[in-house]
């Protein structure tokens, strides 16, 4: 509980997230844009979730504990099957939003392309998620106090910075699975991806045993591969990157993809 | 672009000024000092005081020597084409332009309330525009207080801001900067002598009178010189998100919380009325200032551009981006005609005795002298539109809705219980708020007011989060479960 926790998990949760957007968020404000409009996107549909939640919970019992954890478990279901919702909405908005524009500019290409705007908004909505989840902890973690002390597990902070990077960069490969699935109508791609998605939440119920919960989320993290290979990548691509060969990588700035 | 006098409460010495939420607008250049044409040597006139967006004027370029006829529609169609992709590519630089300096001045004010407790703790001052407590018995009584003050001081704005636009509109233009003068003042050295005593404290810094003396009176001279004469653009904007953060906090703290939502929310339906009804005070100013061809005054503006200074002579090199531009072409722009009308007898350049006959009966028997073909030279030539022409053309925004915006995420996270969420909730709400504006002032191109949108979003995401995903999110995290 001091300064040393504090940043370290702060930087274990949002170091991958913030050095990927320093690095190709940043510069772009189109992107920047769209980035923050998936954060609120994920929070508009957090809110509908919690009014759900709320409600239930109003006429509810509220002395009985297994039904309170009950319903807090359907909560939880609920509030991930509506931020896919919201991310097919958002996908369905983005798309109109650049048929509009590319009408209206008569232009070839558009200035960002829809795999740019998967990754932007998968990001923002991992950025929005990890935040909720992790802030008022790391705010916890900065002031005197012992962990664990009436039994509970002494790694909470840990494990929570860990889950909330894994959470973060599961959206951003989410996001560009699901809008890939979506452009090539392959609903078995956005089916994976919503599953896939219940399954980590569902596992973080068995939460003090980290074991249980953690690894499997680390081993679903696996899904950055498929997305890597639904955006295009390849052996090749990341060879020829990691050499500094691949002209198209070299240019990227100059050329939306 | 229009101003708002700033609201500067101060219990203590009865002084006061007004804030009234600004609309904000696309810059207006002064078009006397427009020296850089875009291509059209009648832009200074053209521009006359209308809102130039990322548009082409309308006018092709000028042709030196050839006639215009055959080429205009064209031109046009393509300056069209670029108009929008650079309208969108530019249109989110501007939007990036706000809200960089909307995100530092929030950071500042929650950075302050979470750290330096004064700004939280009630100590039973109040402002007198918010005269009735709201410690009160019953929860009726608190609620009919607060109306009470929020209407006071509702009024107090609106009076303020008819008072400014009468002044403005009966050209007292030395009351009007006297008392713009004396608000920054106040603004400059006394809360921000207050705010740096209030952080001493809170980190036990001991520090003698003498460089605190010293400290203060450089940083409100340096301050007073960069908003209301010269200076640095980026020492400029850095004061006036200073000044807005300093407001925000002293609302924060003197303002009780039902009154604060209250004024908040009546504040933009005030913003929405006074800029786009037409007898709106905010709409009088903007269009008095249009007609007059003035900038509106640039104390209460954040630009994220250079201002342009009515009195800006030709003469003196001042160092602003976009004139460093135009000496130096029209310089080029001679070098480079003087070659081409050399004299026909050595080479013709091109201007064989067939084209020579085909002008001549096009346009009658050409006879060029000294004179026109000076004039001829410093016509501009046909050229396209500068790369960096929208760059230069930023937005504005009143300070104002910088010091409203702080207001609400402050006081989110002064009094929210759900801490952080709260927080950002209120954060991106505001950010995606200013972002609609932003699309709706490229759409209609005219002063807009940049509360309404903002604030509501704020407000209701303020209250959902505190009272519906708080309770979630704190279970959620007790039993470490992850959505």
């Amino acid at each position: 509980m001091t300064a040393a926790v504090f940043f370290g998990c702060t930087f274990i949760a949002f170091g991958p997230a913030i050095s990927l957007f320093l690095f190709t968020i940043a510069r772009e404000p189109l992107r920047v844009i769209f980035l923050i409009a998936g954060a609120f996107f994920w929070l508009v549909s957090l809110l509908l979730a919690s009014l759900v939640w709320f409600i239930s919970v109003q006429i509810s019992n509220k002395e009985s504990v297994s039904q309170q954890k009950g319903l807090l478990i359907f909560g939880v279901v609920l509030s991930v099957l509506l931020q896919e919702t919201f991310r097919f909405a958002y996908y369905k908005l983005l798309k109109k939003a650049n048929e509009g524009l590319l009408a209206l500019s008569q232009e070839e290409t558009m200035p960002i392309s829809i795999r740019q705007l998967a990754y932007v908004s998968g990001l923002g909505f991992g950025f929005m998620s990890g935040a909720f989840s992790v802030v008022n902890i790391l705010a916890d973690s900065v002031g005197p106090g012992t962990v664990g002390i009436h039994g509970d597990s002494q790694h909470y902070f840990l494990s929570s910075a860990f889950m909330t990077m894994a959470i973060i960069l599961l959206h951003m490969f989410w996001g560009v699975i699901f809008f890939d699935g979506c452009e090539k109508q392959r609903w078995l791609a956005v089916a994976a991806v919503v599953v896939s998605h219940l399954v980590v939440s569902c596992l973080t119920f068995q939460n003090p045993q980290y074991i249980s919960s953690l690894v499997p989320t680390y081993i679903i993290i696996l899904d950055g591969i498929w997305a890597f290979y639904t955006a295009g990548g390849s052996l090749r691509n990341l060879k020829l990157c990691l050499t500094c060969k691949d002209k198209d990588f070299l240019l990227a700035n100059h050329r939306p993809r | 672009m229009v101003n708002n006098a700033e609201d500067v409460e101060n219990n203590m010495d009865q002084q006061q000024a007004n804030t009234s939420p600004e609309p904000i607008q696309q810059p207006q250049e002064a078009p006397v000092t427009r020296v850089r044409s875009r291509g059209g040597s009648g832009a200074g006139a053209g521009d006359g005081g209308g809102c130039d967006s990322g548009g082409g004027n309308g006018t092709s370029p000028e042709q030196n020597g050839q006639p215009p006829a055959a080429h205009p529609a064209r031109v046009v169609e393509t300056e069209e084409e670029e108009d929008e992709e650079m309208t969108l590519k530019y249109g989110a630089k501007h939007v990036i332009m706000l809200f960089v300096p909307v995100t530092l001045c929030m950071v500042v004010v929650v950075a302050t309330i979470k750290s330096v407790s004064f700004y939280t703790k009630n100590d039973g001052h109040r402002l007198i525009y918010t005269p009735f407590p709201e410690e009160t018995d019953t929860v009726a009584q608190r609620a009919v207080n607060s109306i009470l003050n929020a209407t006071i001081m509702i009024t107090v704005i609106i009076v303020m801001t008819l008072v400014l636009v009468l002044l403005y509109k009966y050209r007292c233009y030395k009351v009007i900067q006297g008392w713009l003068f004396l608000s920054s003042l106040l603004l400059l050295f006394f809360f921000s002598f207050m705010y740096l005593q209030e952080v001493f404290k809170t980190y036990n810094v001991a520090m003698d009178y003498f460089t605190l003396a010293i400290v203060v009176w450089n940083f409100g001279v340096v301050g007073m010189i960069c908003i209301h004469w010269k200076g640095p653009l980026r020492l400029q904007q850095a004061y006036l998100i200073m000044i807005s953060a300093l407001m925000a906090l002293v609302f924060i703290k003197y303002l009780p919380e039902w009154t604060a939502w209250l004024i908040l929310a009546v504040i933009s339906v005030y913003d929405l009325l006074a800029v786009l009804c037409p007898k709106g005070p905010l709409r009088i100013l903007v269009e008095t200032a249009q007609e007059r061809n003035e900038p509106i005054f640039p104390a209460l503006i954040y630009s994220s551009t250079m201002v342009w200074l009515v009195n800006m002579a030709d003469t003196d090199r001042p160092k602003r981006n976009s004139t460093e531009a135009a000496p130096p072409q029209q310089q080029t722009q001679e070098s480079v005609e003087s070659p081409a009308p050399s004299s026909p007898s050595q080479d013709d350049g091109g201007f064989t005795s067939s084209w020579i006959s085909q002008q001549q009966h096009r346009l009658g028997p050409l006879q060029s002298t000294e004179e026109t073909r000076r004039e001829i030279q410093q016509m501009p030539s046909a050229r396209p539109p500068l790369e960096d022409d929208d760059e230069e053309r930023g937005v504005k925004l009143g300070l104002g809705d910088f010091i409203f915006y702080s207001m609400l995420v402050g006081k989110a996270s002064a009094t929210a219980s759900g801490d952080w969420n709260t927080t950002l909730a209120c954060f991106v709400a505001i950010l995606i708020g200013l972002c609609l504006t932003l699309l709706l002032l490229a759409i209609f191109r005219k002063a807009l007011p940049a509360l309404p949108i903002s604030i509501f979003f704020g407000l209701v995401f303020y209250f959902a989060t505190d009272n519906l995903v708080r309770p979630f999110m704190d279970k959620l995290a007790l039993h470490q479960f992850y959505i």
